[in-house]
């Protein structure tokens, strides 16, 4: 055998070094939390429930991630406020936020989501595992947090087979356990493509024509809107569905113009072709011609109106349907008080799923409070048995699938380059138009 | 629209598709025809050529604004110089970080490398421009010439933008066809691709050789990235994985290693796409376009053009 050079003891130094860095590392966030646990007085006795949060924080989903982040912060915080300090059930809580985007994609990726759920899940001390922002994620996190017992409630999943009868076999192949374990407070996407299609017959279009990314989320609005479409009347005239990382979408425009359609529907979220789809129909001259485009939440980002080409192309050519009330459009008193302290604290207006990951907190506080323990079966009693609760969005409970049992949708145009809530709508609205 | 119209406009479309994706195809083939590598990098030269002449503009004060009179005739070519140097040169450093060390290694092993830099080439533009899509704005301005100069009665629309992918495309694959057939250079270049064993007895310095065919067929995909940039505006870091893949297929399609292949495939990859998404469906347009990869490659292995390994390049 070779003597040790000085090379390789050098080395073998520097490995030590390093691992002894590390595991300081590791003992410094105790050493910090302890602090933190004693701040609040009452807590002393009980101990903490932790909070698990897993959705995107990188990315292109960063800033919408962090924003949720702050908001179930803010959440916390005003609860505390509210109680002198004391969380509830006289338990303190402590939100771990995990990320389950895969640095690669910079979107979510499910082996990392099922990681996730398993640390909460193996982790005594989690009470409610507060996840998903994507519903595709969800559906490999659900049957998890499912057999183990622990409540899920989700800032932003819309996907109507997490909850009630959809595709096949769903929402049992989610439940192995057979019993109901997680929840949303927002509305689902079948009455987002619902609630689309009668504002589409409101405000006066004739002929729609169909296109989604073949995702679970596009797709299923576009199902939705297709459906509610043949109810009341309207009439489609085609659907495709396009591969999300196509770039060239003019000759499926042609075929749009052939097609004589006066509104796109396209089920497409930021990254999956619905810029590309909407800047395209401006450079065929679609909207000079008076095509416009509608689309679902998915859209509703800010960086949409710069990415199709800045705000002369998007003005009053592009509709976007929201499952729920962006915080600027909250007109609750504890609505406002979020908005208002968010820009407050933040020094940025709270990115649109931000109501929900408050809304889910609040909800999430409220069930400890109720169940007054840390027993992870005590709070998904609790929190299935929610019923007249006041949300920032209104009062509601859950019914028995686990969905909101009210929810207000938001119709939003494109106006002097911002995107702009322009009225409340609803499946029903077909009927009156108002 | 009538259905004349309609056929008339699609085989526009068709048209516009088929000159990028060849000129994207001409690098698969050209490199292929040297070395037997696939490059999978490729693909994303053409987005460097997207986002490097974009960020030229910015940097030359376009600011976003449709440029005029004689800004337009020096800043554009200017910009198309730089970025056709810029995307030659990344293409020349892939090949010299990425496949040279493994020139005489199995072939498995620079056709992982390649993957890699494929890889690599996309998050470094990730991290640089943001993983969101990008607007690329007017630059080259923009007239509907069947309206506004034909005066023309027709639902069907071609603009100055159509017409610059075009009118700058094609001319650069029949330069292209020039160099190769008339040059000393593009004697080498023949000579290398037969046998680059004999090509170097004979005097030929085939790294040299390599070289020249890594930069110009990464200029061309630069070329083809600004170009594409200019009439269809929207972009991002992960651009070059499509395009690349519908490239590739076009050159397998035509002949691998074959010119006259790759230019022939990515016009009937254009074709077969538009004919797909109007009478077919769009979900259907890639199940079409690799079956009737599949097919032609059943029939016909060495390609629609291909020859004999012997005659390749």
């Amino acid at each position: 055998m070779k003597k040790i050079s000085f090379l390789n003891r050098f080395a073998l130094f520097i490995v030590l070094v390093l691992a002894l860095t590390m595991v300081i590392a590791a003992c410094a966030p105790a050493q910090k939390a302890a602090p933190a646990a004693t701040k609040a007085p009452a807590a002393t006795g009980k101990g903490t429930i932790k909070i698990y949060t897993s959705w995107p924080l990188q990315g292109a989903m960063l800033p919408e991630g962090q924003s949720m982040k702050r908001a179930a912060d803010l959440a916390l915080e005003h609860y505390l406020a509210a109680h002198d300090g004391k969380g509830p059930a006289g338990y303190n809580i402590e939100l771990v936020n995990l990320d389950d985007a895969s640095p690669t994609t910079g979107s979510w990726d499910g082996t990392i989501e099922a990681e996730n759920a398993q640390k909460c899940v193996n982790d005594p001390a989690c009470g409610v595992y507060f996840a998903t922002y994507n519903s595709g994620a969800a559906k490999v996190s659900i049957p998890i947090t499912n057999k183990a017992g622990v409540a899920q409630i989700t800032p932003a999943n819309t996907y109507p087979g997490l909850t009630h009868a959809w595709d096949k076999g769903e929402p049992d192949i989610y439940r192995p356990s057979g019993e109901v374990n997680y929840f949303r407070t927002n509305a689902a996407d079948d009455v987002q493509g619902w609630s689309g299609a009668s504002w589409a017959q409101c405000l006066g279009f004739k002929k729609v024509y169909l296109l989604d990314d073949r995702q679970l989320y596009g797709k299923g609005v576009a199902d939705a809107f297709a459906q509610q479409a043949e109810k009341i009347g309207l009439e489609i005239v085609g659907r495709d569905g396009v591969e999300s990382t196509d770039i060239d979408f003019r000759a499926l425009l042609t075929k749009i113009r052939a097609s004589g359609a006066d509104l796109v529907y396209g089920g497409f979220v930021i990254d999956s072709g619905g810029p590309q789809v909407i800047q395209q129909m401006a450079s065929t001259g679609m909207f000079k011609a008076g095509t416009k485009f509608m689309g679902p939440d998915g859209l509703v980002n800010p960086a949409l109106i710069e990415q199709v080409g800045g705000a002369d192309v998007a003005n009053g050519n592009i509709y976007l349907t929201f499952p729920g009330l962006a915080p600027s459009q909250l007109t609750s008193k504890v609505g406002k008080k979020f908005f208002d302290d968010f820009k407050a604290k933040y020094g940025e207006e709270p990115s649109p799923w931000s109501t929900y990951a408050y809304q889910a907190m609040q909800v999430i506080l409220d069930s400890i409070e109720r169940a007054q323990s840390n027993d992870r079966g005590k709070i998904l009693v609790a929190m299935r048995g929610l019923k007249d609760f006041e949300g920032i969005t209104g009062k509601f409970g859950f019914n028995k699938n686990g969905d909101p049992t009210f929810t207000t949708l938001g119709g939003n145009e494109i106006k002097d380059g911002k995107i702009v809530f322009t009225g409340a709508i609803s499946p029903d609205m077909y009927k009156t138009c108002k | 629209m009538s259905s004349t119209d309609i056929i008339l406009q699609q085989l526009l479309n068709g048209l516009t598709i088929g000159s990028y994706l060849a000129m994207i195809a001409l690098g698969y083939t050209m490199v292929y025809g040297i070395i037997e590598l696939i490059n999978f990098a490729h693909g994303d030269v053409f987005t460097a050529g997207f986002l490097i002449s974009l960020t030229l503009f910015e940097w030359f004060g376009a600011g976003g604004k449709t440029l005029t009179g004689f800004r337009l005739v020096w800043m554009f070519t200017l910009v198309l110089i730089l970025t056709m140097l810029a995307c030659g040169i990344i293409n020349v450093i892939v090949d010299r970080i990425a496949y040279k060390p493994l020139r005489k290694a199995p072939r498995l092993a620079p056709l992982i490398t390649a993957v890699a830099a494929s890889f690599a080439l996309e998050n470094i533009y990730a991290n640089w421009k943001g993983p969101s899509q990008i607007f690329y704005p007017d630059y080259f301005p923009r007239v509907d010439i069947l309206h506004n100069w034909l005066h023309l009665n027709t639902t069907v629309l071609f603009t100055t933008q159509d017409a610059l992918l075009i009118g700058l495309t094609i001319p650069m694959m029949l330069g292209l066809r020039l160099f190769i057939q008339r040059t000393k250079l593009g004697k080498a270049m023949r000579a290398t691709a037969q046998n680059a064993a004999a090509a170097s007895i004979m005097g030929i310095d085939v790294e040299r050789v390599i070289m020249t065919t890594f930069f110009i067929g990464g200029a061309l995909a630069g070329a083809a990235g600004m170009a594409f940039g200019n009439f269809l505006h929207t972009g991002r870091y992960l651009m070059g994985f499509d395009a690349g893949l519908f490239a590739f297929t076009a050159a397998v399609l035509g002949g691998i290693g074959n010119i006259t292949g790759a230019v022939l495939g990515g016009f009937l990859i254009g074709f077969l796409k538009v004919f797909s998404d109007q009478w077919i469906g769009g979900q259907w347009t890639r199940a079409f376009i690799f079956t009737i990869l599949i097919l032609v490659l059943v029939f016909r292995p060495q390609g629609l053009v291909g020859e004999d390994e012997a005659e390749k390049a």
